[in-house]
């Protein structure tokens, strides 16, 4: 979620791996953008200070063992990454950590090199012993990351001979979060390397009453859930979307209004800072009990709404030969920013698929466009009638 | 989750009986529960649920199914469309 969509795992992606693990994934900033690691080896250095509580020997060379408890350092970066300060470079050194006093028998956890990731599955291993193998996947969730293929089938193998696990452990499981398995092969990682892969828990809250039950997930444990709080999470805490439109259309107006345009004035504003909290995050919010499937119609929907309102506020009703332009503009312009706000939502949910948003894009994006420009046309008109 | 669905019939989603063997991987992996092992067959309990994540397909030994994976991101397919880019993915 964690590490959500994807909500890795992307709570939505959940808890945080879930989230994160989120699928909160597919399109949440975690996710999308490979930067590169520049200065790689000191970004992993500089942090790891007051998560590794001490290093022991084992044939491999030293092996870090990891503190369970988050530090209020850990808390203070899984806020920063939230809301997407250094999200990218937000990543540990991949390699084999412990836990505890790991020993031979100790089980193995795959988990991803986001450290929301890492911090949201050792965080539950408190009084375990257990390895924790960190893959490389570029800083990336674990569900995002097995969606592009790097945590995958190759990248365990070769995490598994650089680190020389079969040297420290005596038995050949490792435990893969569940939406790690876009990106693996299980079958294909026994075949080369021996290792048997069960997958665990979606959420890694999950993972003790999973060791618990003889290391069976129930099915209430398999699937992705995009609660209430996750879909929260996603659009008031990760402050991408919908506030970023927010400073750029105030920004515009307050241009505009420098140049003199008498028409406009803080009534002219709001129904913009409406249509776009109404699509960035008003409709994620209300998301399953809007009516309606497609995402852009849900957001088409409050935004007709939104539009009568502020019909209603500005006096456009009656709809009289004086006011009927600018009410139309208004009914085409704001439930349009409104739909295509929220079908950018679709790349957080937890359940739409690829082919599902193209069918409702190749209806939506044409009818958004066509309504909005026309819209824009209209308003040009009454606020050159004004001058 | 009945609350949450997004458009039916869509999915790219396909599964030949004759291949399976009921070896359950691709019930556990599936974070919507599409799969259900039903006398020793894997069956698709409702494949509109279906969000294309690609992982039964991929976890399946016996190649018994198929689905073209990818991410359900109107943004992710907008950039890959303006960058000419084949198949929609994040970033």
């Amino acid at each position: 979620m964690m590490d959500t969509k994807k909500v890795g795992t992307a709570s939505p992606r959940l808890n945080e791996e879930g989230r994160g693990s989120q699928r909160s994934c597919e399109c949440s900033p975690e996710c999308c953008g490979w930067t590169a690691a520049k200065g790689k080896e000191e970004s992993y250095t500089r942090e790891t200070a007051h998560w590794i509580e001490r290093r022991f020997e084992t044939l491999v060379g030293p092996i870090p063992v990891v503190r369970t408890r988050l530090s209020r350092n850990d808390v203070l970066g899984k806020v920063k990454a939230r809301f997407g300060i250094g999200r990218m470079n937000y990543k540990i050194k991949p390699g084999l950590y412990a836990v505890g006093s790991a020993h031979p028998g100790s089980p193995i956890f795959v988990s991803a090199n986001y450290k929301l990731s890492f911090d949201s599955l050792r965080r539950e291993l408190v009084g375990l012993d257990a390895w924790i193998l960190v893959l490389d996947t570029k800083g990336i969730n674990v569900w995002c990351a097995a969606g592009k293929g790097t945590f995958g089938t190759d990248e365990i193998v070769h995490r598994i001979e650089e680190t020389g696990l079969t040297r420290v452990v005596s038995h050949r499981v490792l435990i893969l979060p569940q939406l790690g398995a876009p990106g693996v092969a299980a079958h294909e990682v026994t075949r080369r390397t021996r290792f048997k892969v069960v997958y665990g828990p979606v959420r890694a809250a999950d993972i003790k009453d999973f060791l618990a039950g003889g290391m069976k997930a129930t099915p209430e444990m398999r699937l992705v859930t995009f609660k209430l709080k996750d879909r929260f999470v996603l659009t008031a805490l990760e402050l991408t979307s919908p506030f970023k439109y927010l400073v750029i259309v105030t920004a515009v107006f307050w241009i505009l209004c420098l140049l003199g345009l008498p028409s406009l004035s803080w009534k002219a504003w709001y129904p913009y800072l409406g249509a776009i909290l109404i699509g960035g995050f008003l409709v994620p919010l209300l998301l399953p009990w809007i009516p309606g499937r497609p995402f852009a119609w849900k957001g088409w929907l409050l935004g007709v709404v939104w539009a009568a309102t502020v019909a209603i506020f500005q006096g456009l009703l009656p709809i009289t030969a004086a006011s009927w332009e600018r009410a139309a503009a208004n009914f085409l312009v704001l439930p349009a920013i409104s739909a295509f706000l929220a079908m950018g939502f679709t790349g957080s949910s937890t359940y739409t698929s690829l082919s599902g948003v193209l069918k409702e894009m190749r209806y939506a994006v044409p009818a958004i466009l066509a309504s909005f420009s026309i819209g824009v046309v209209l308003l040009a008109v009454v606020l050159f009638r004004g001058l | 989750m009945k609350e949450y669905r997004h458009l039916g019939d869509v999915a790219t989603l396909a599964y030949d009986a004759d291949r399976c063997t009921g070896c359950g991987m691709c019930a556990e992996v599936c974070p919507h529960a599409i799969f259900c092992i039903k006398d020793k067959k894997a069956a698709i309990r409702d494949r509109d649920l279906c969000m294309e994540c690609g992982a039964c397909a991929k976890n399946c030994p016996f190649a018994a199914i198929s689905v073209r994976p990818g991410v359900g991101c109107a943004w992710g397919i907008l950039l890959s469309e303006i960058k000419g880019r084949e198949a929609p993915s994040c970033g």
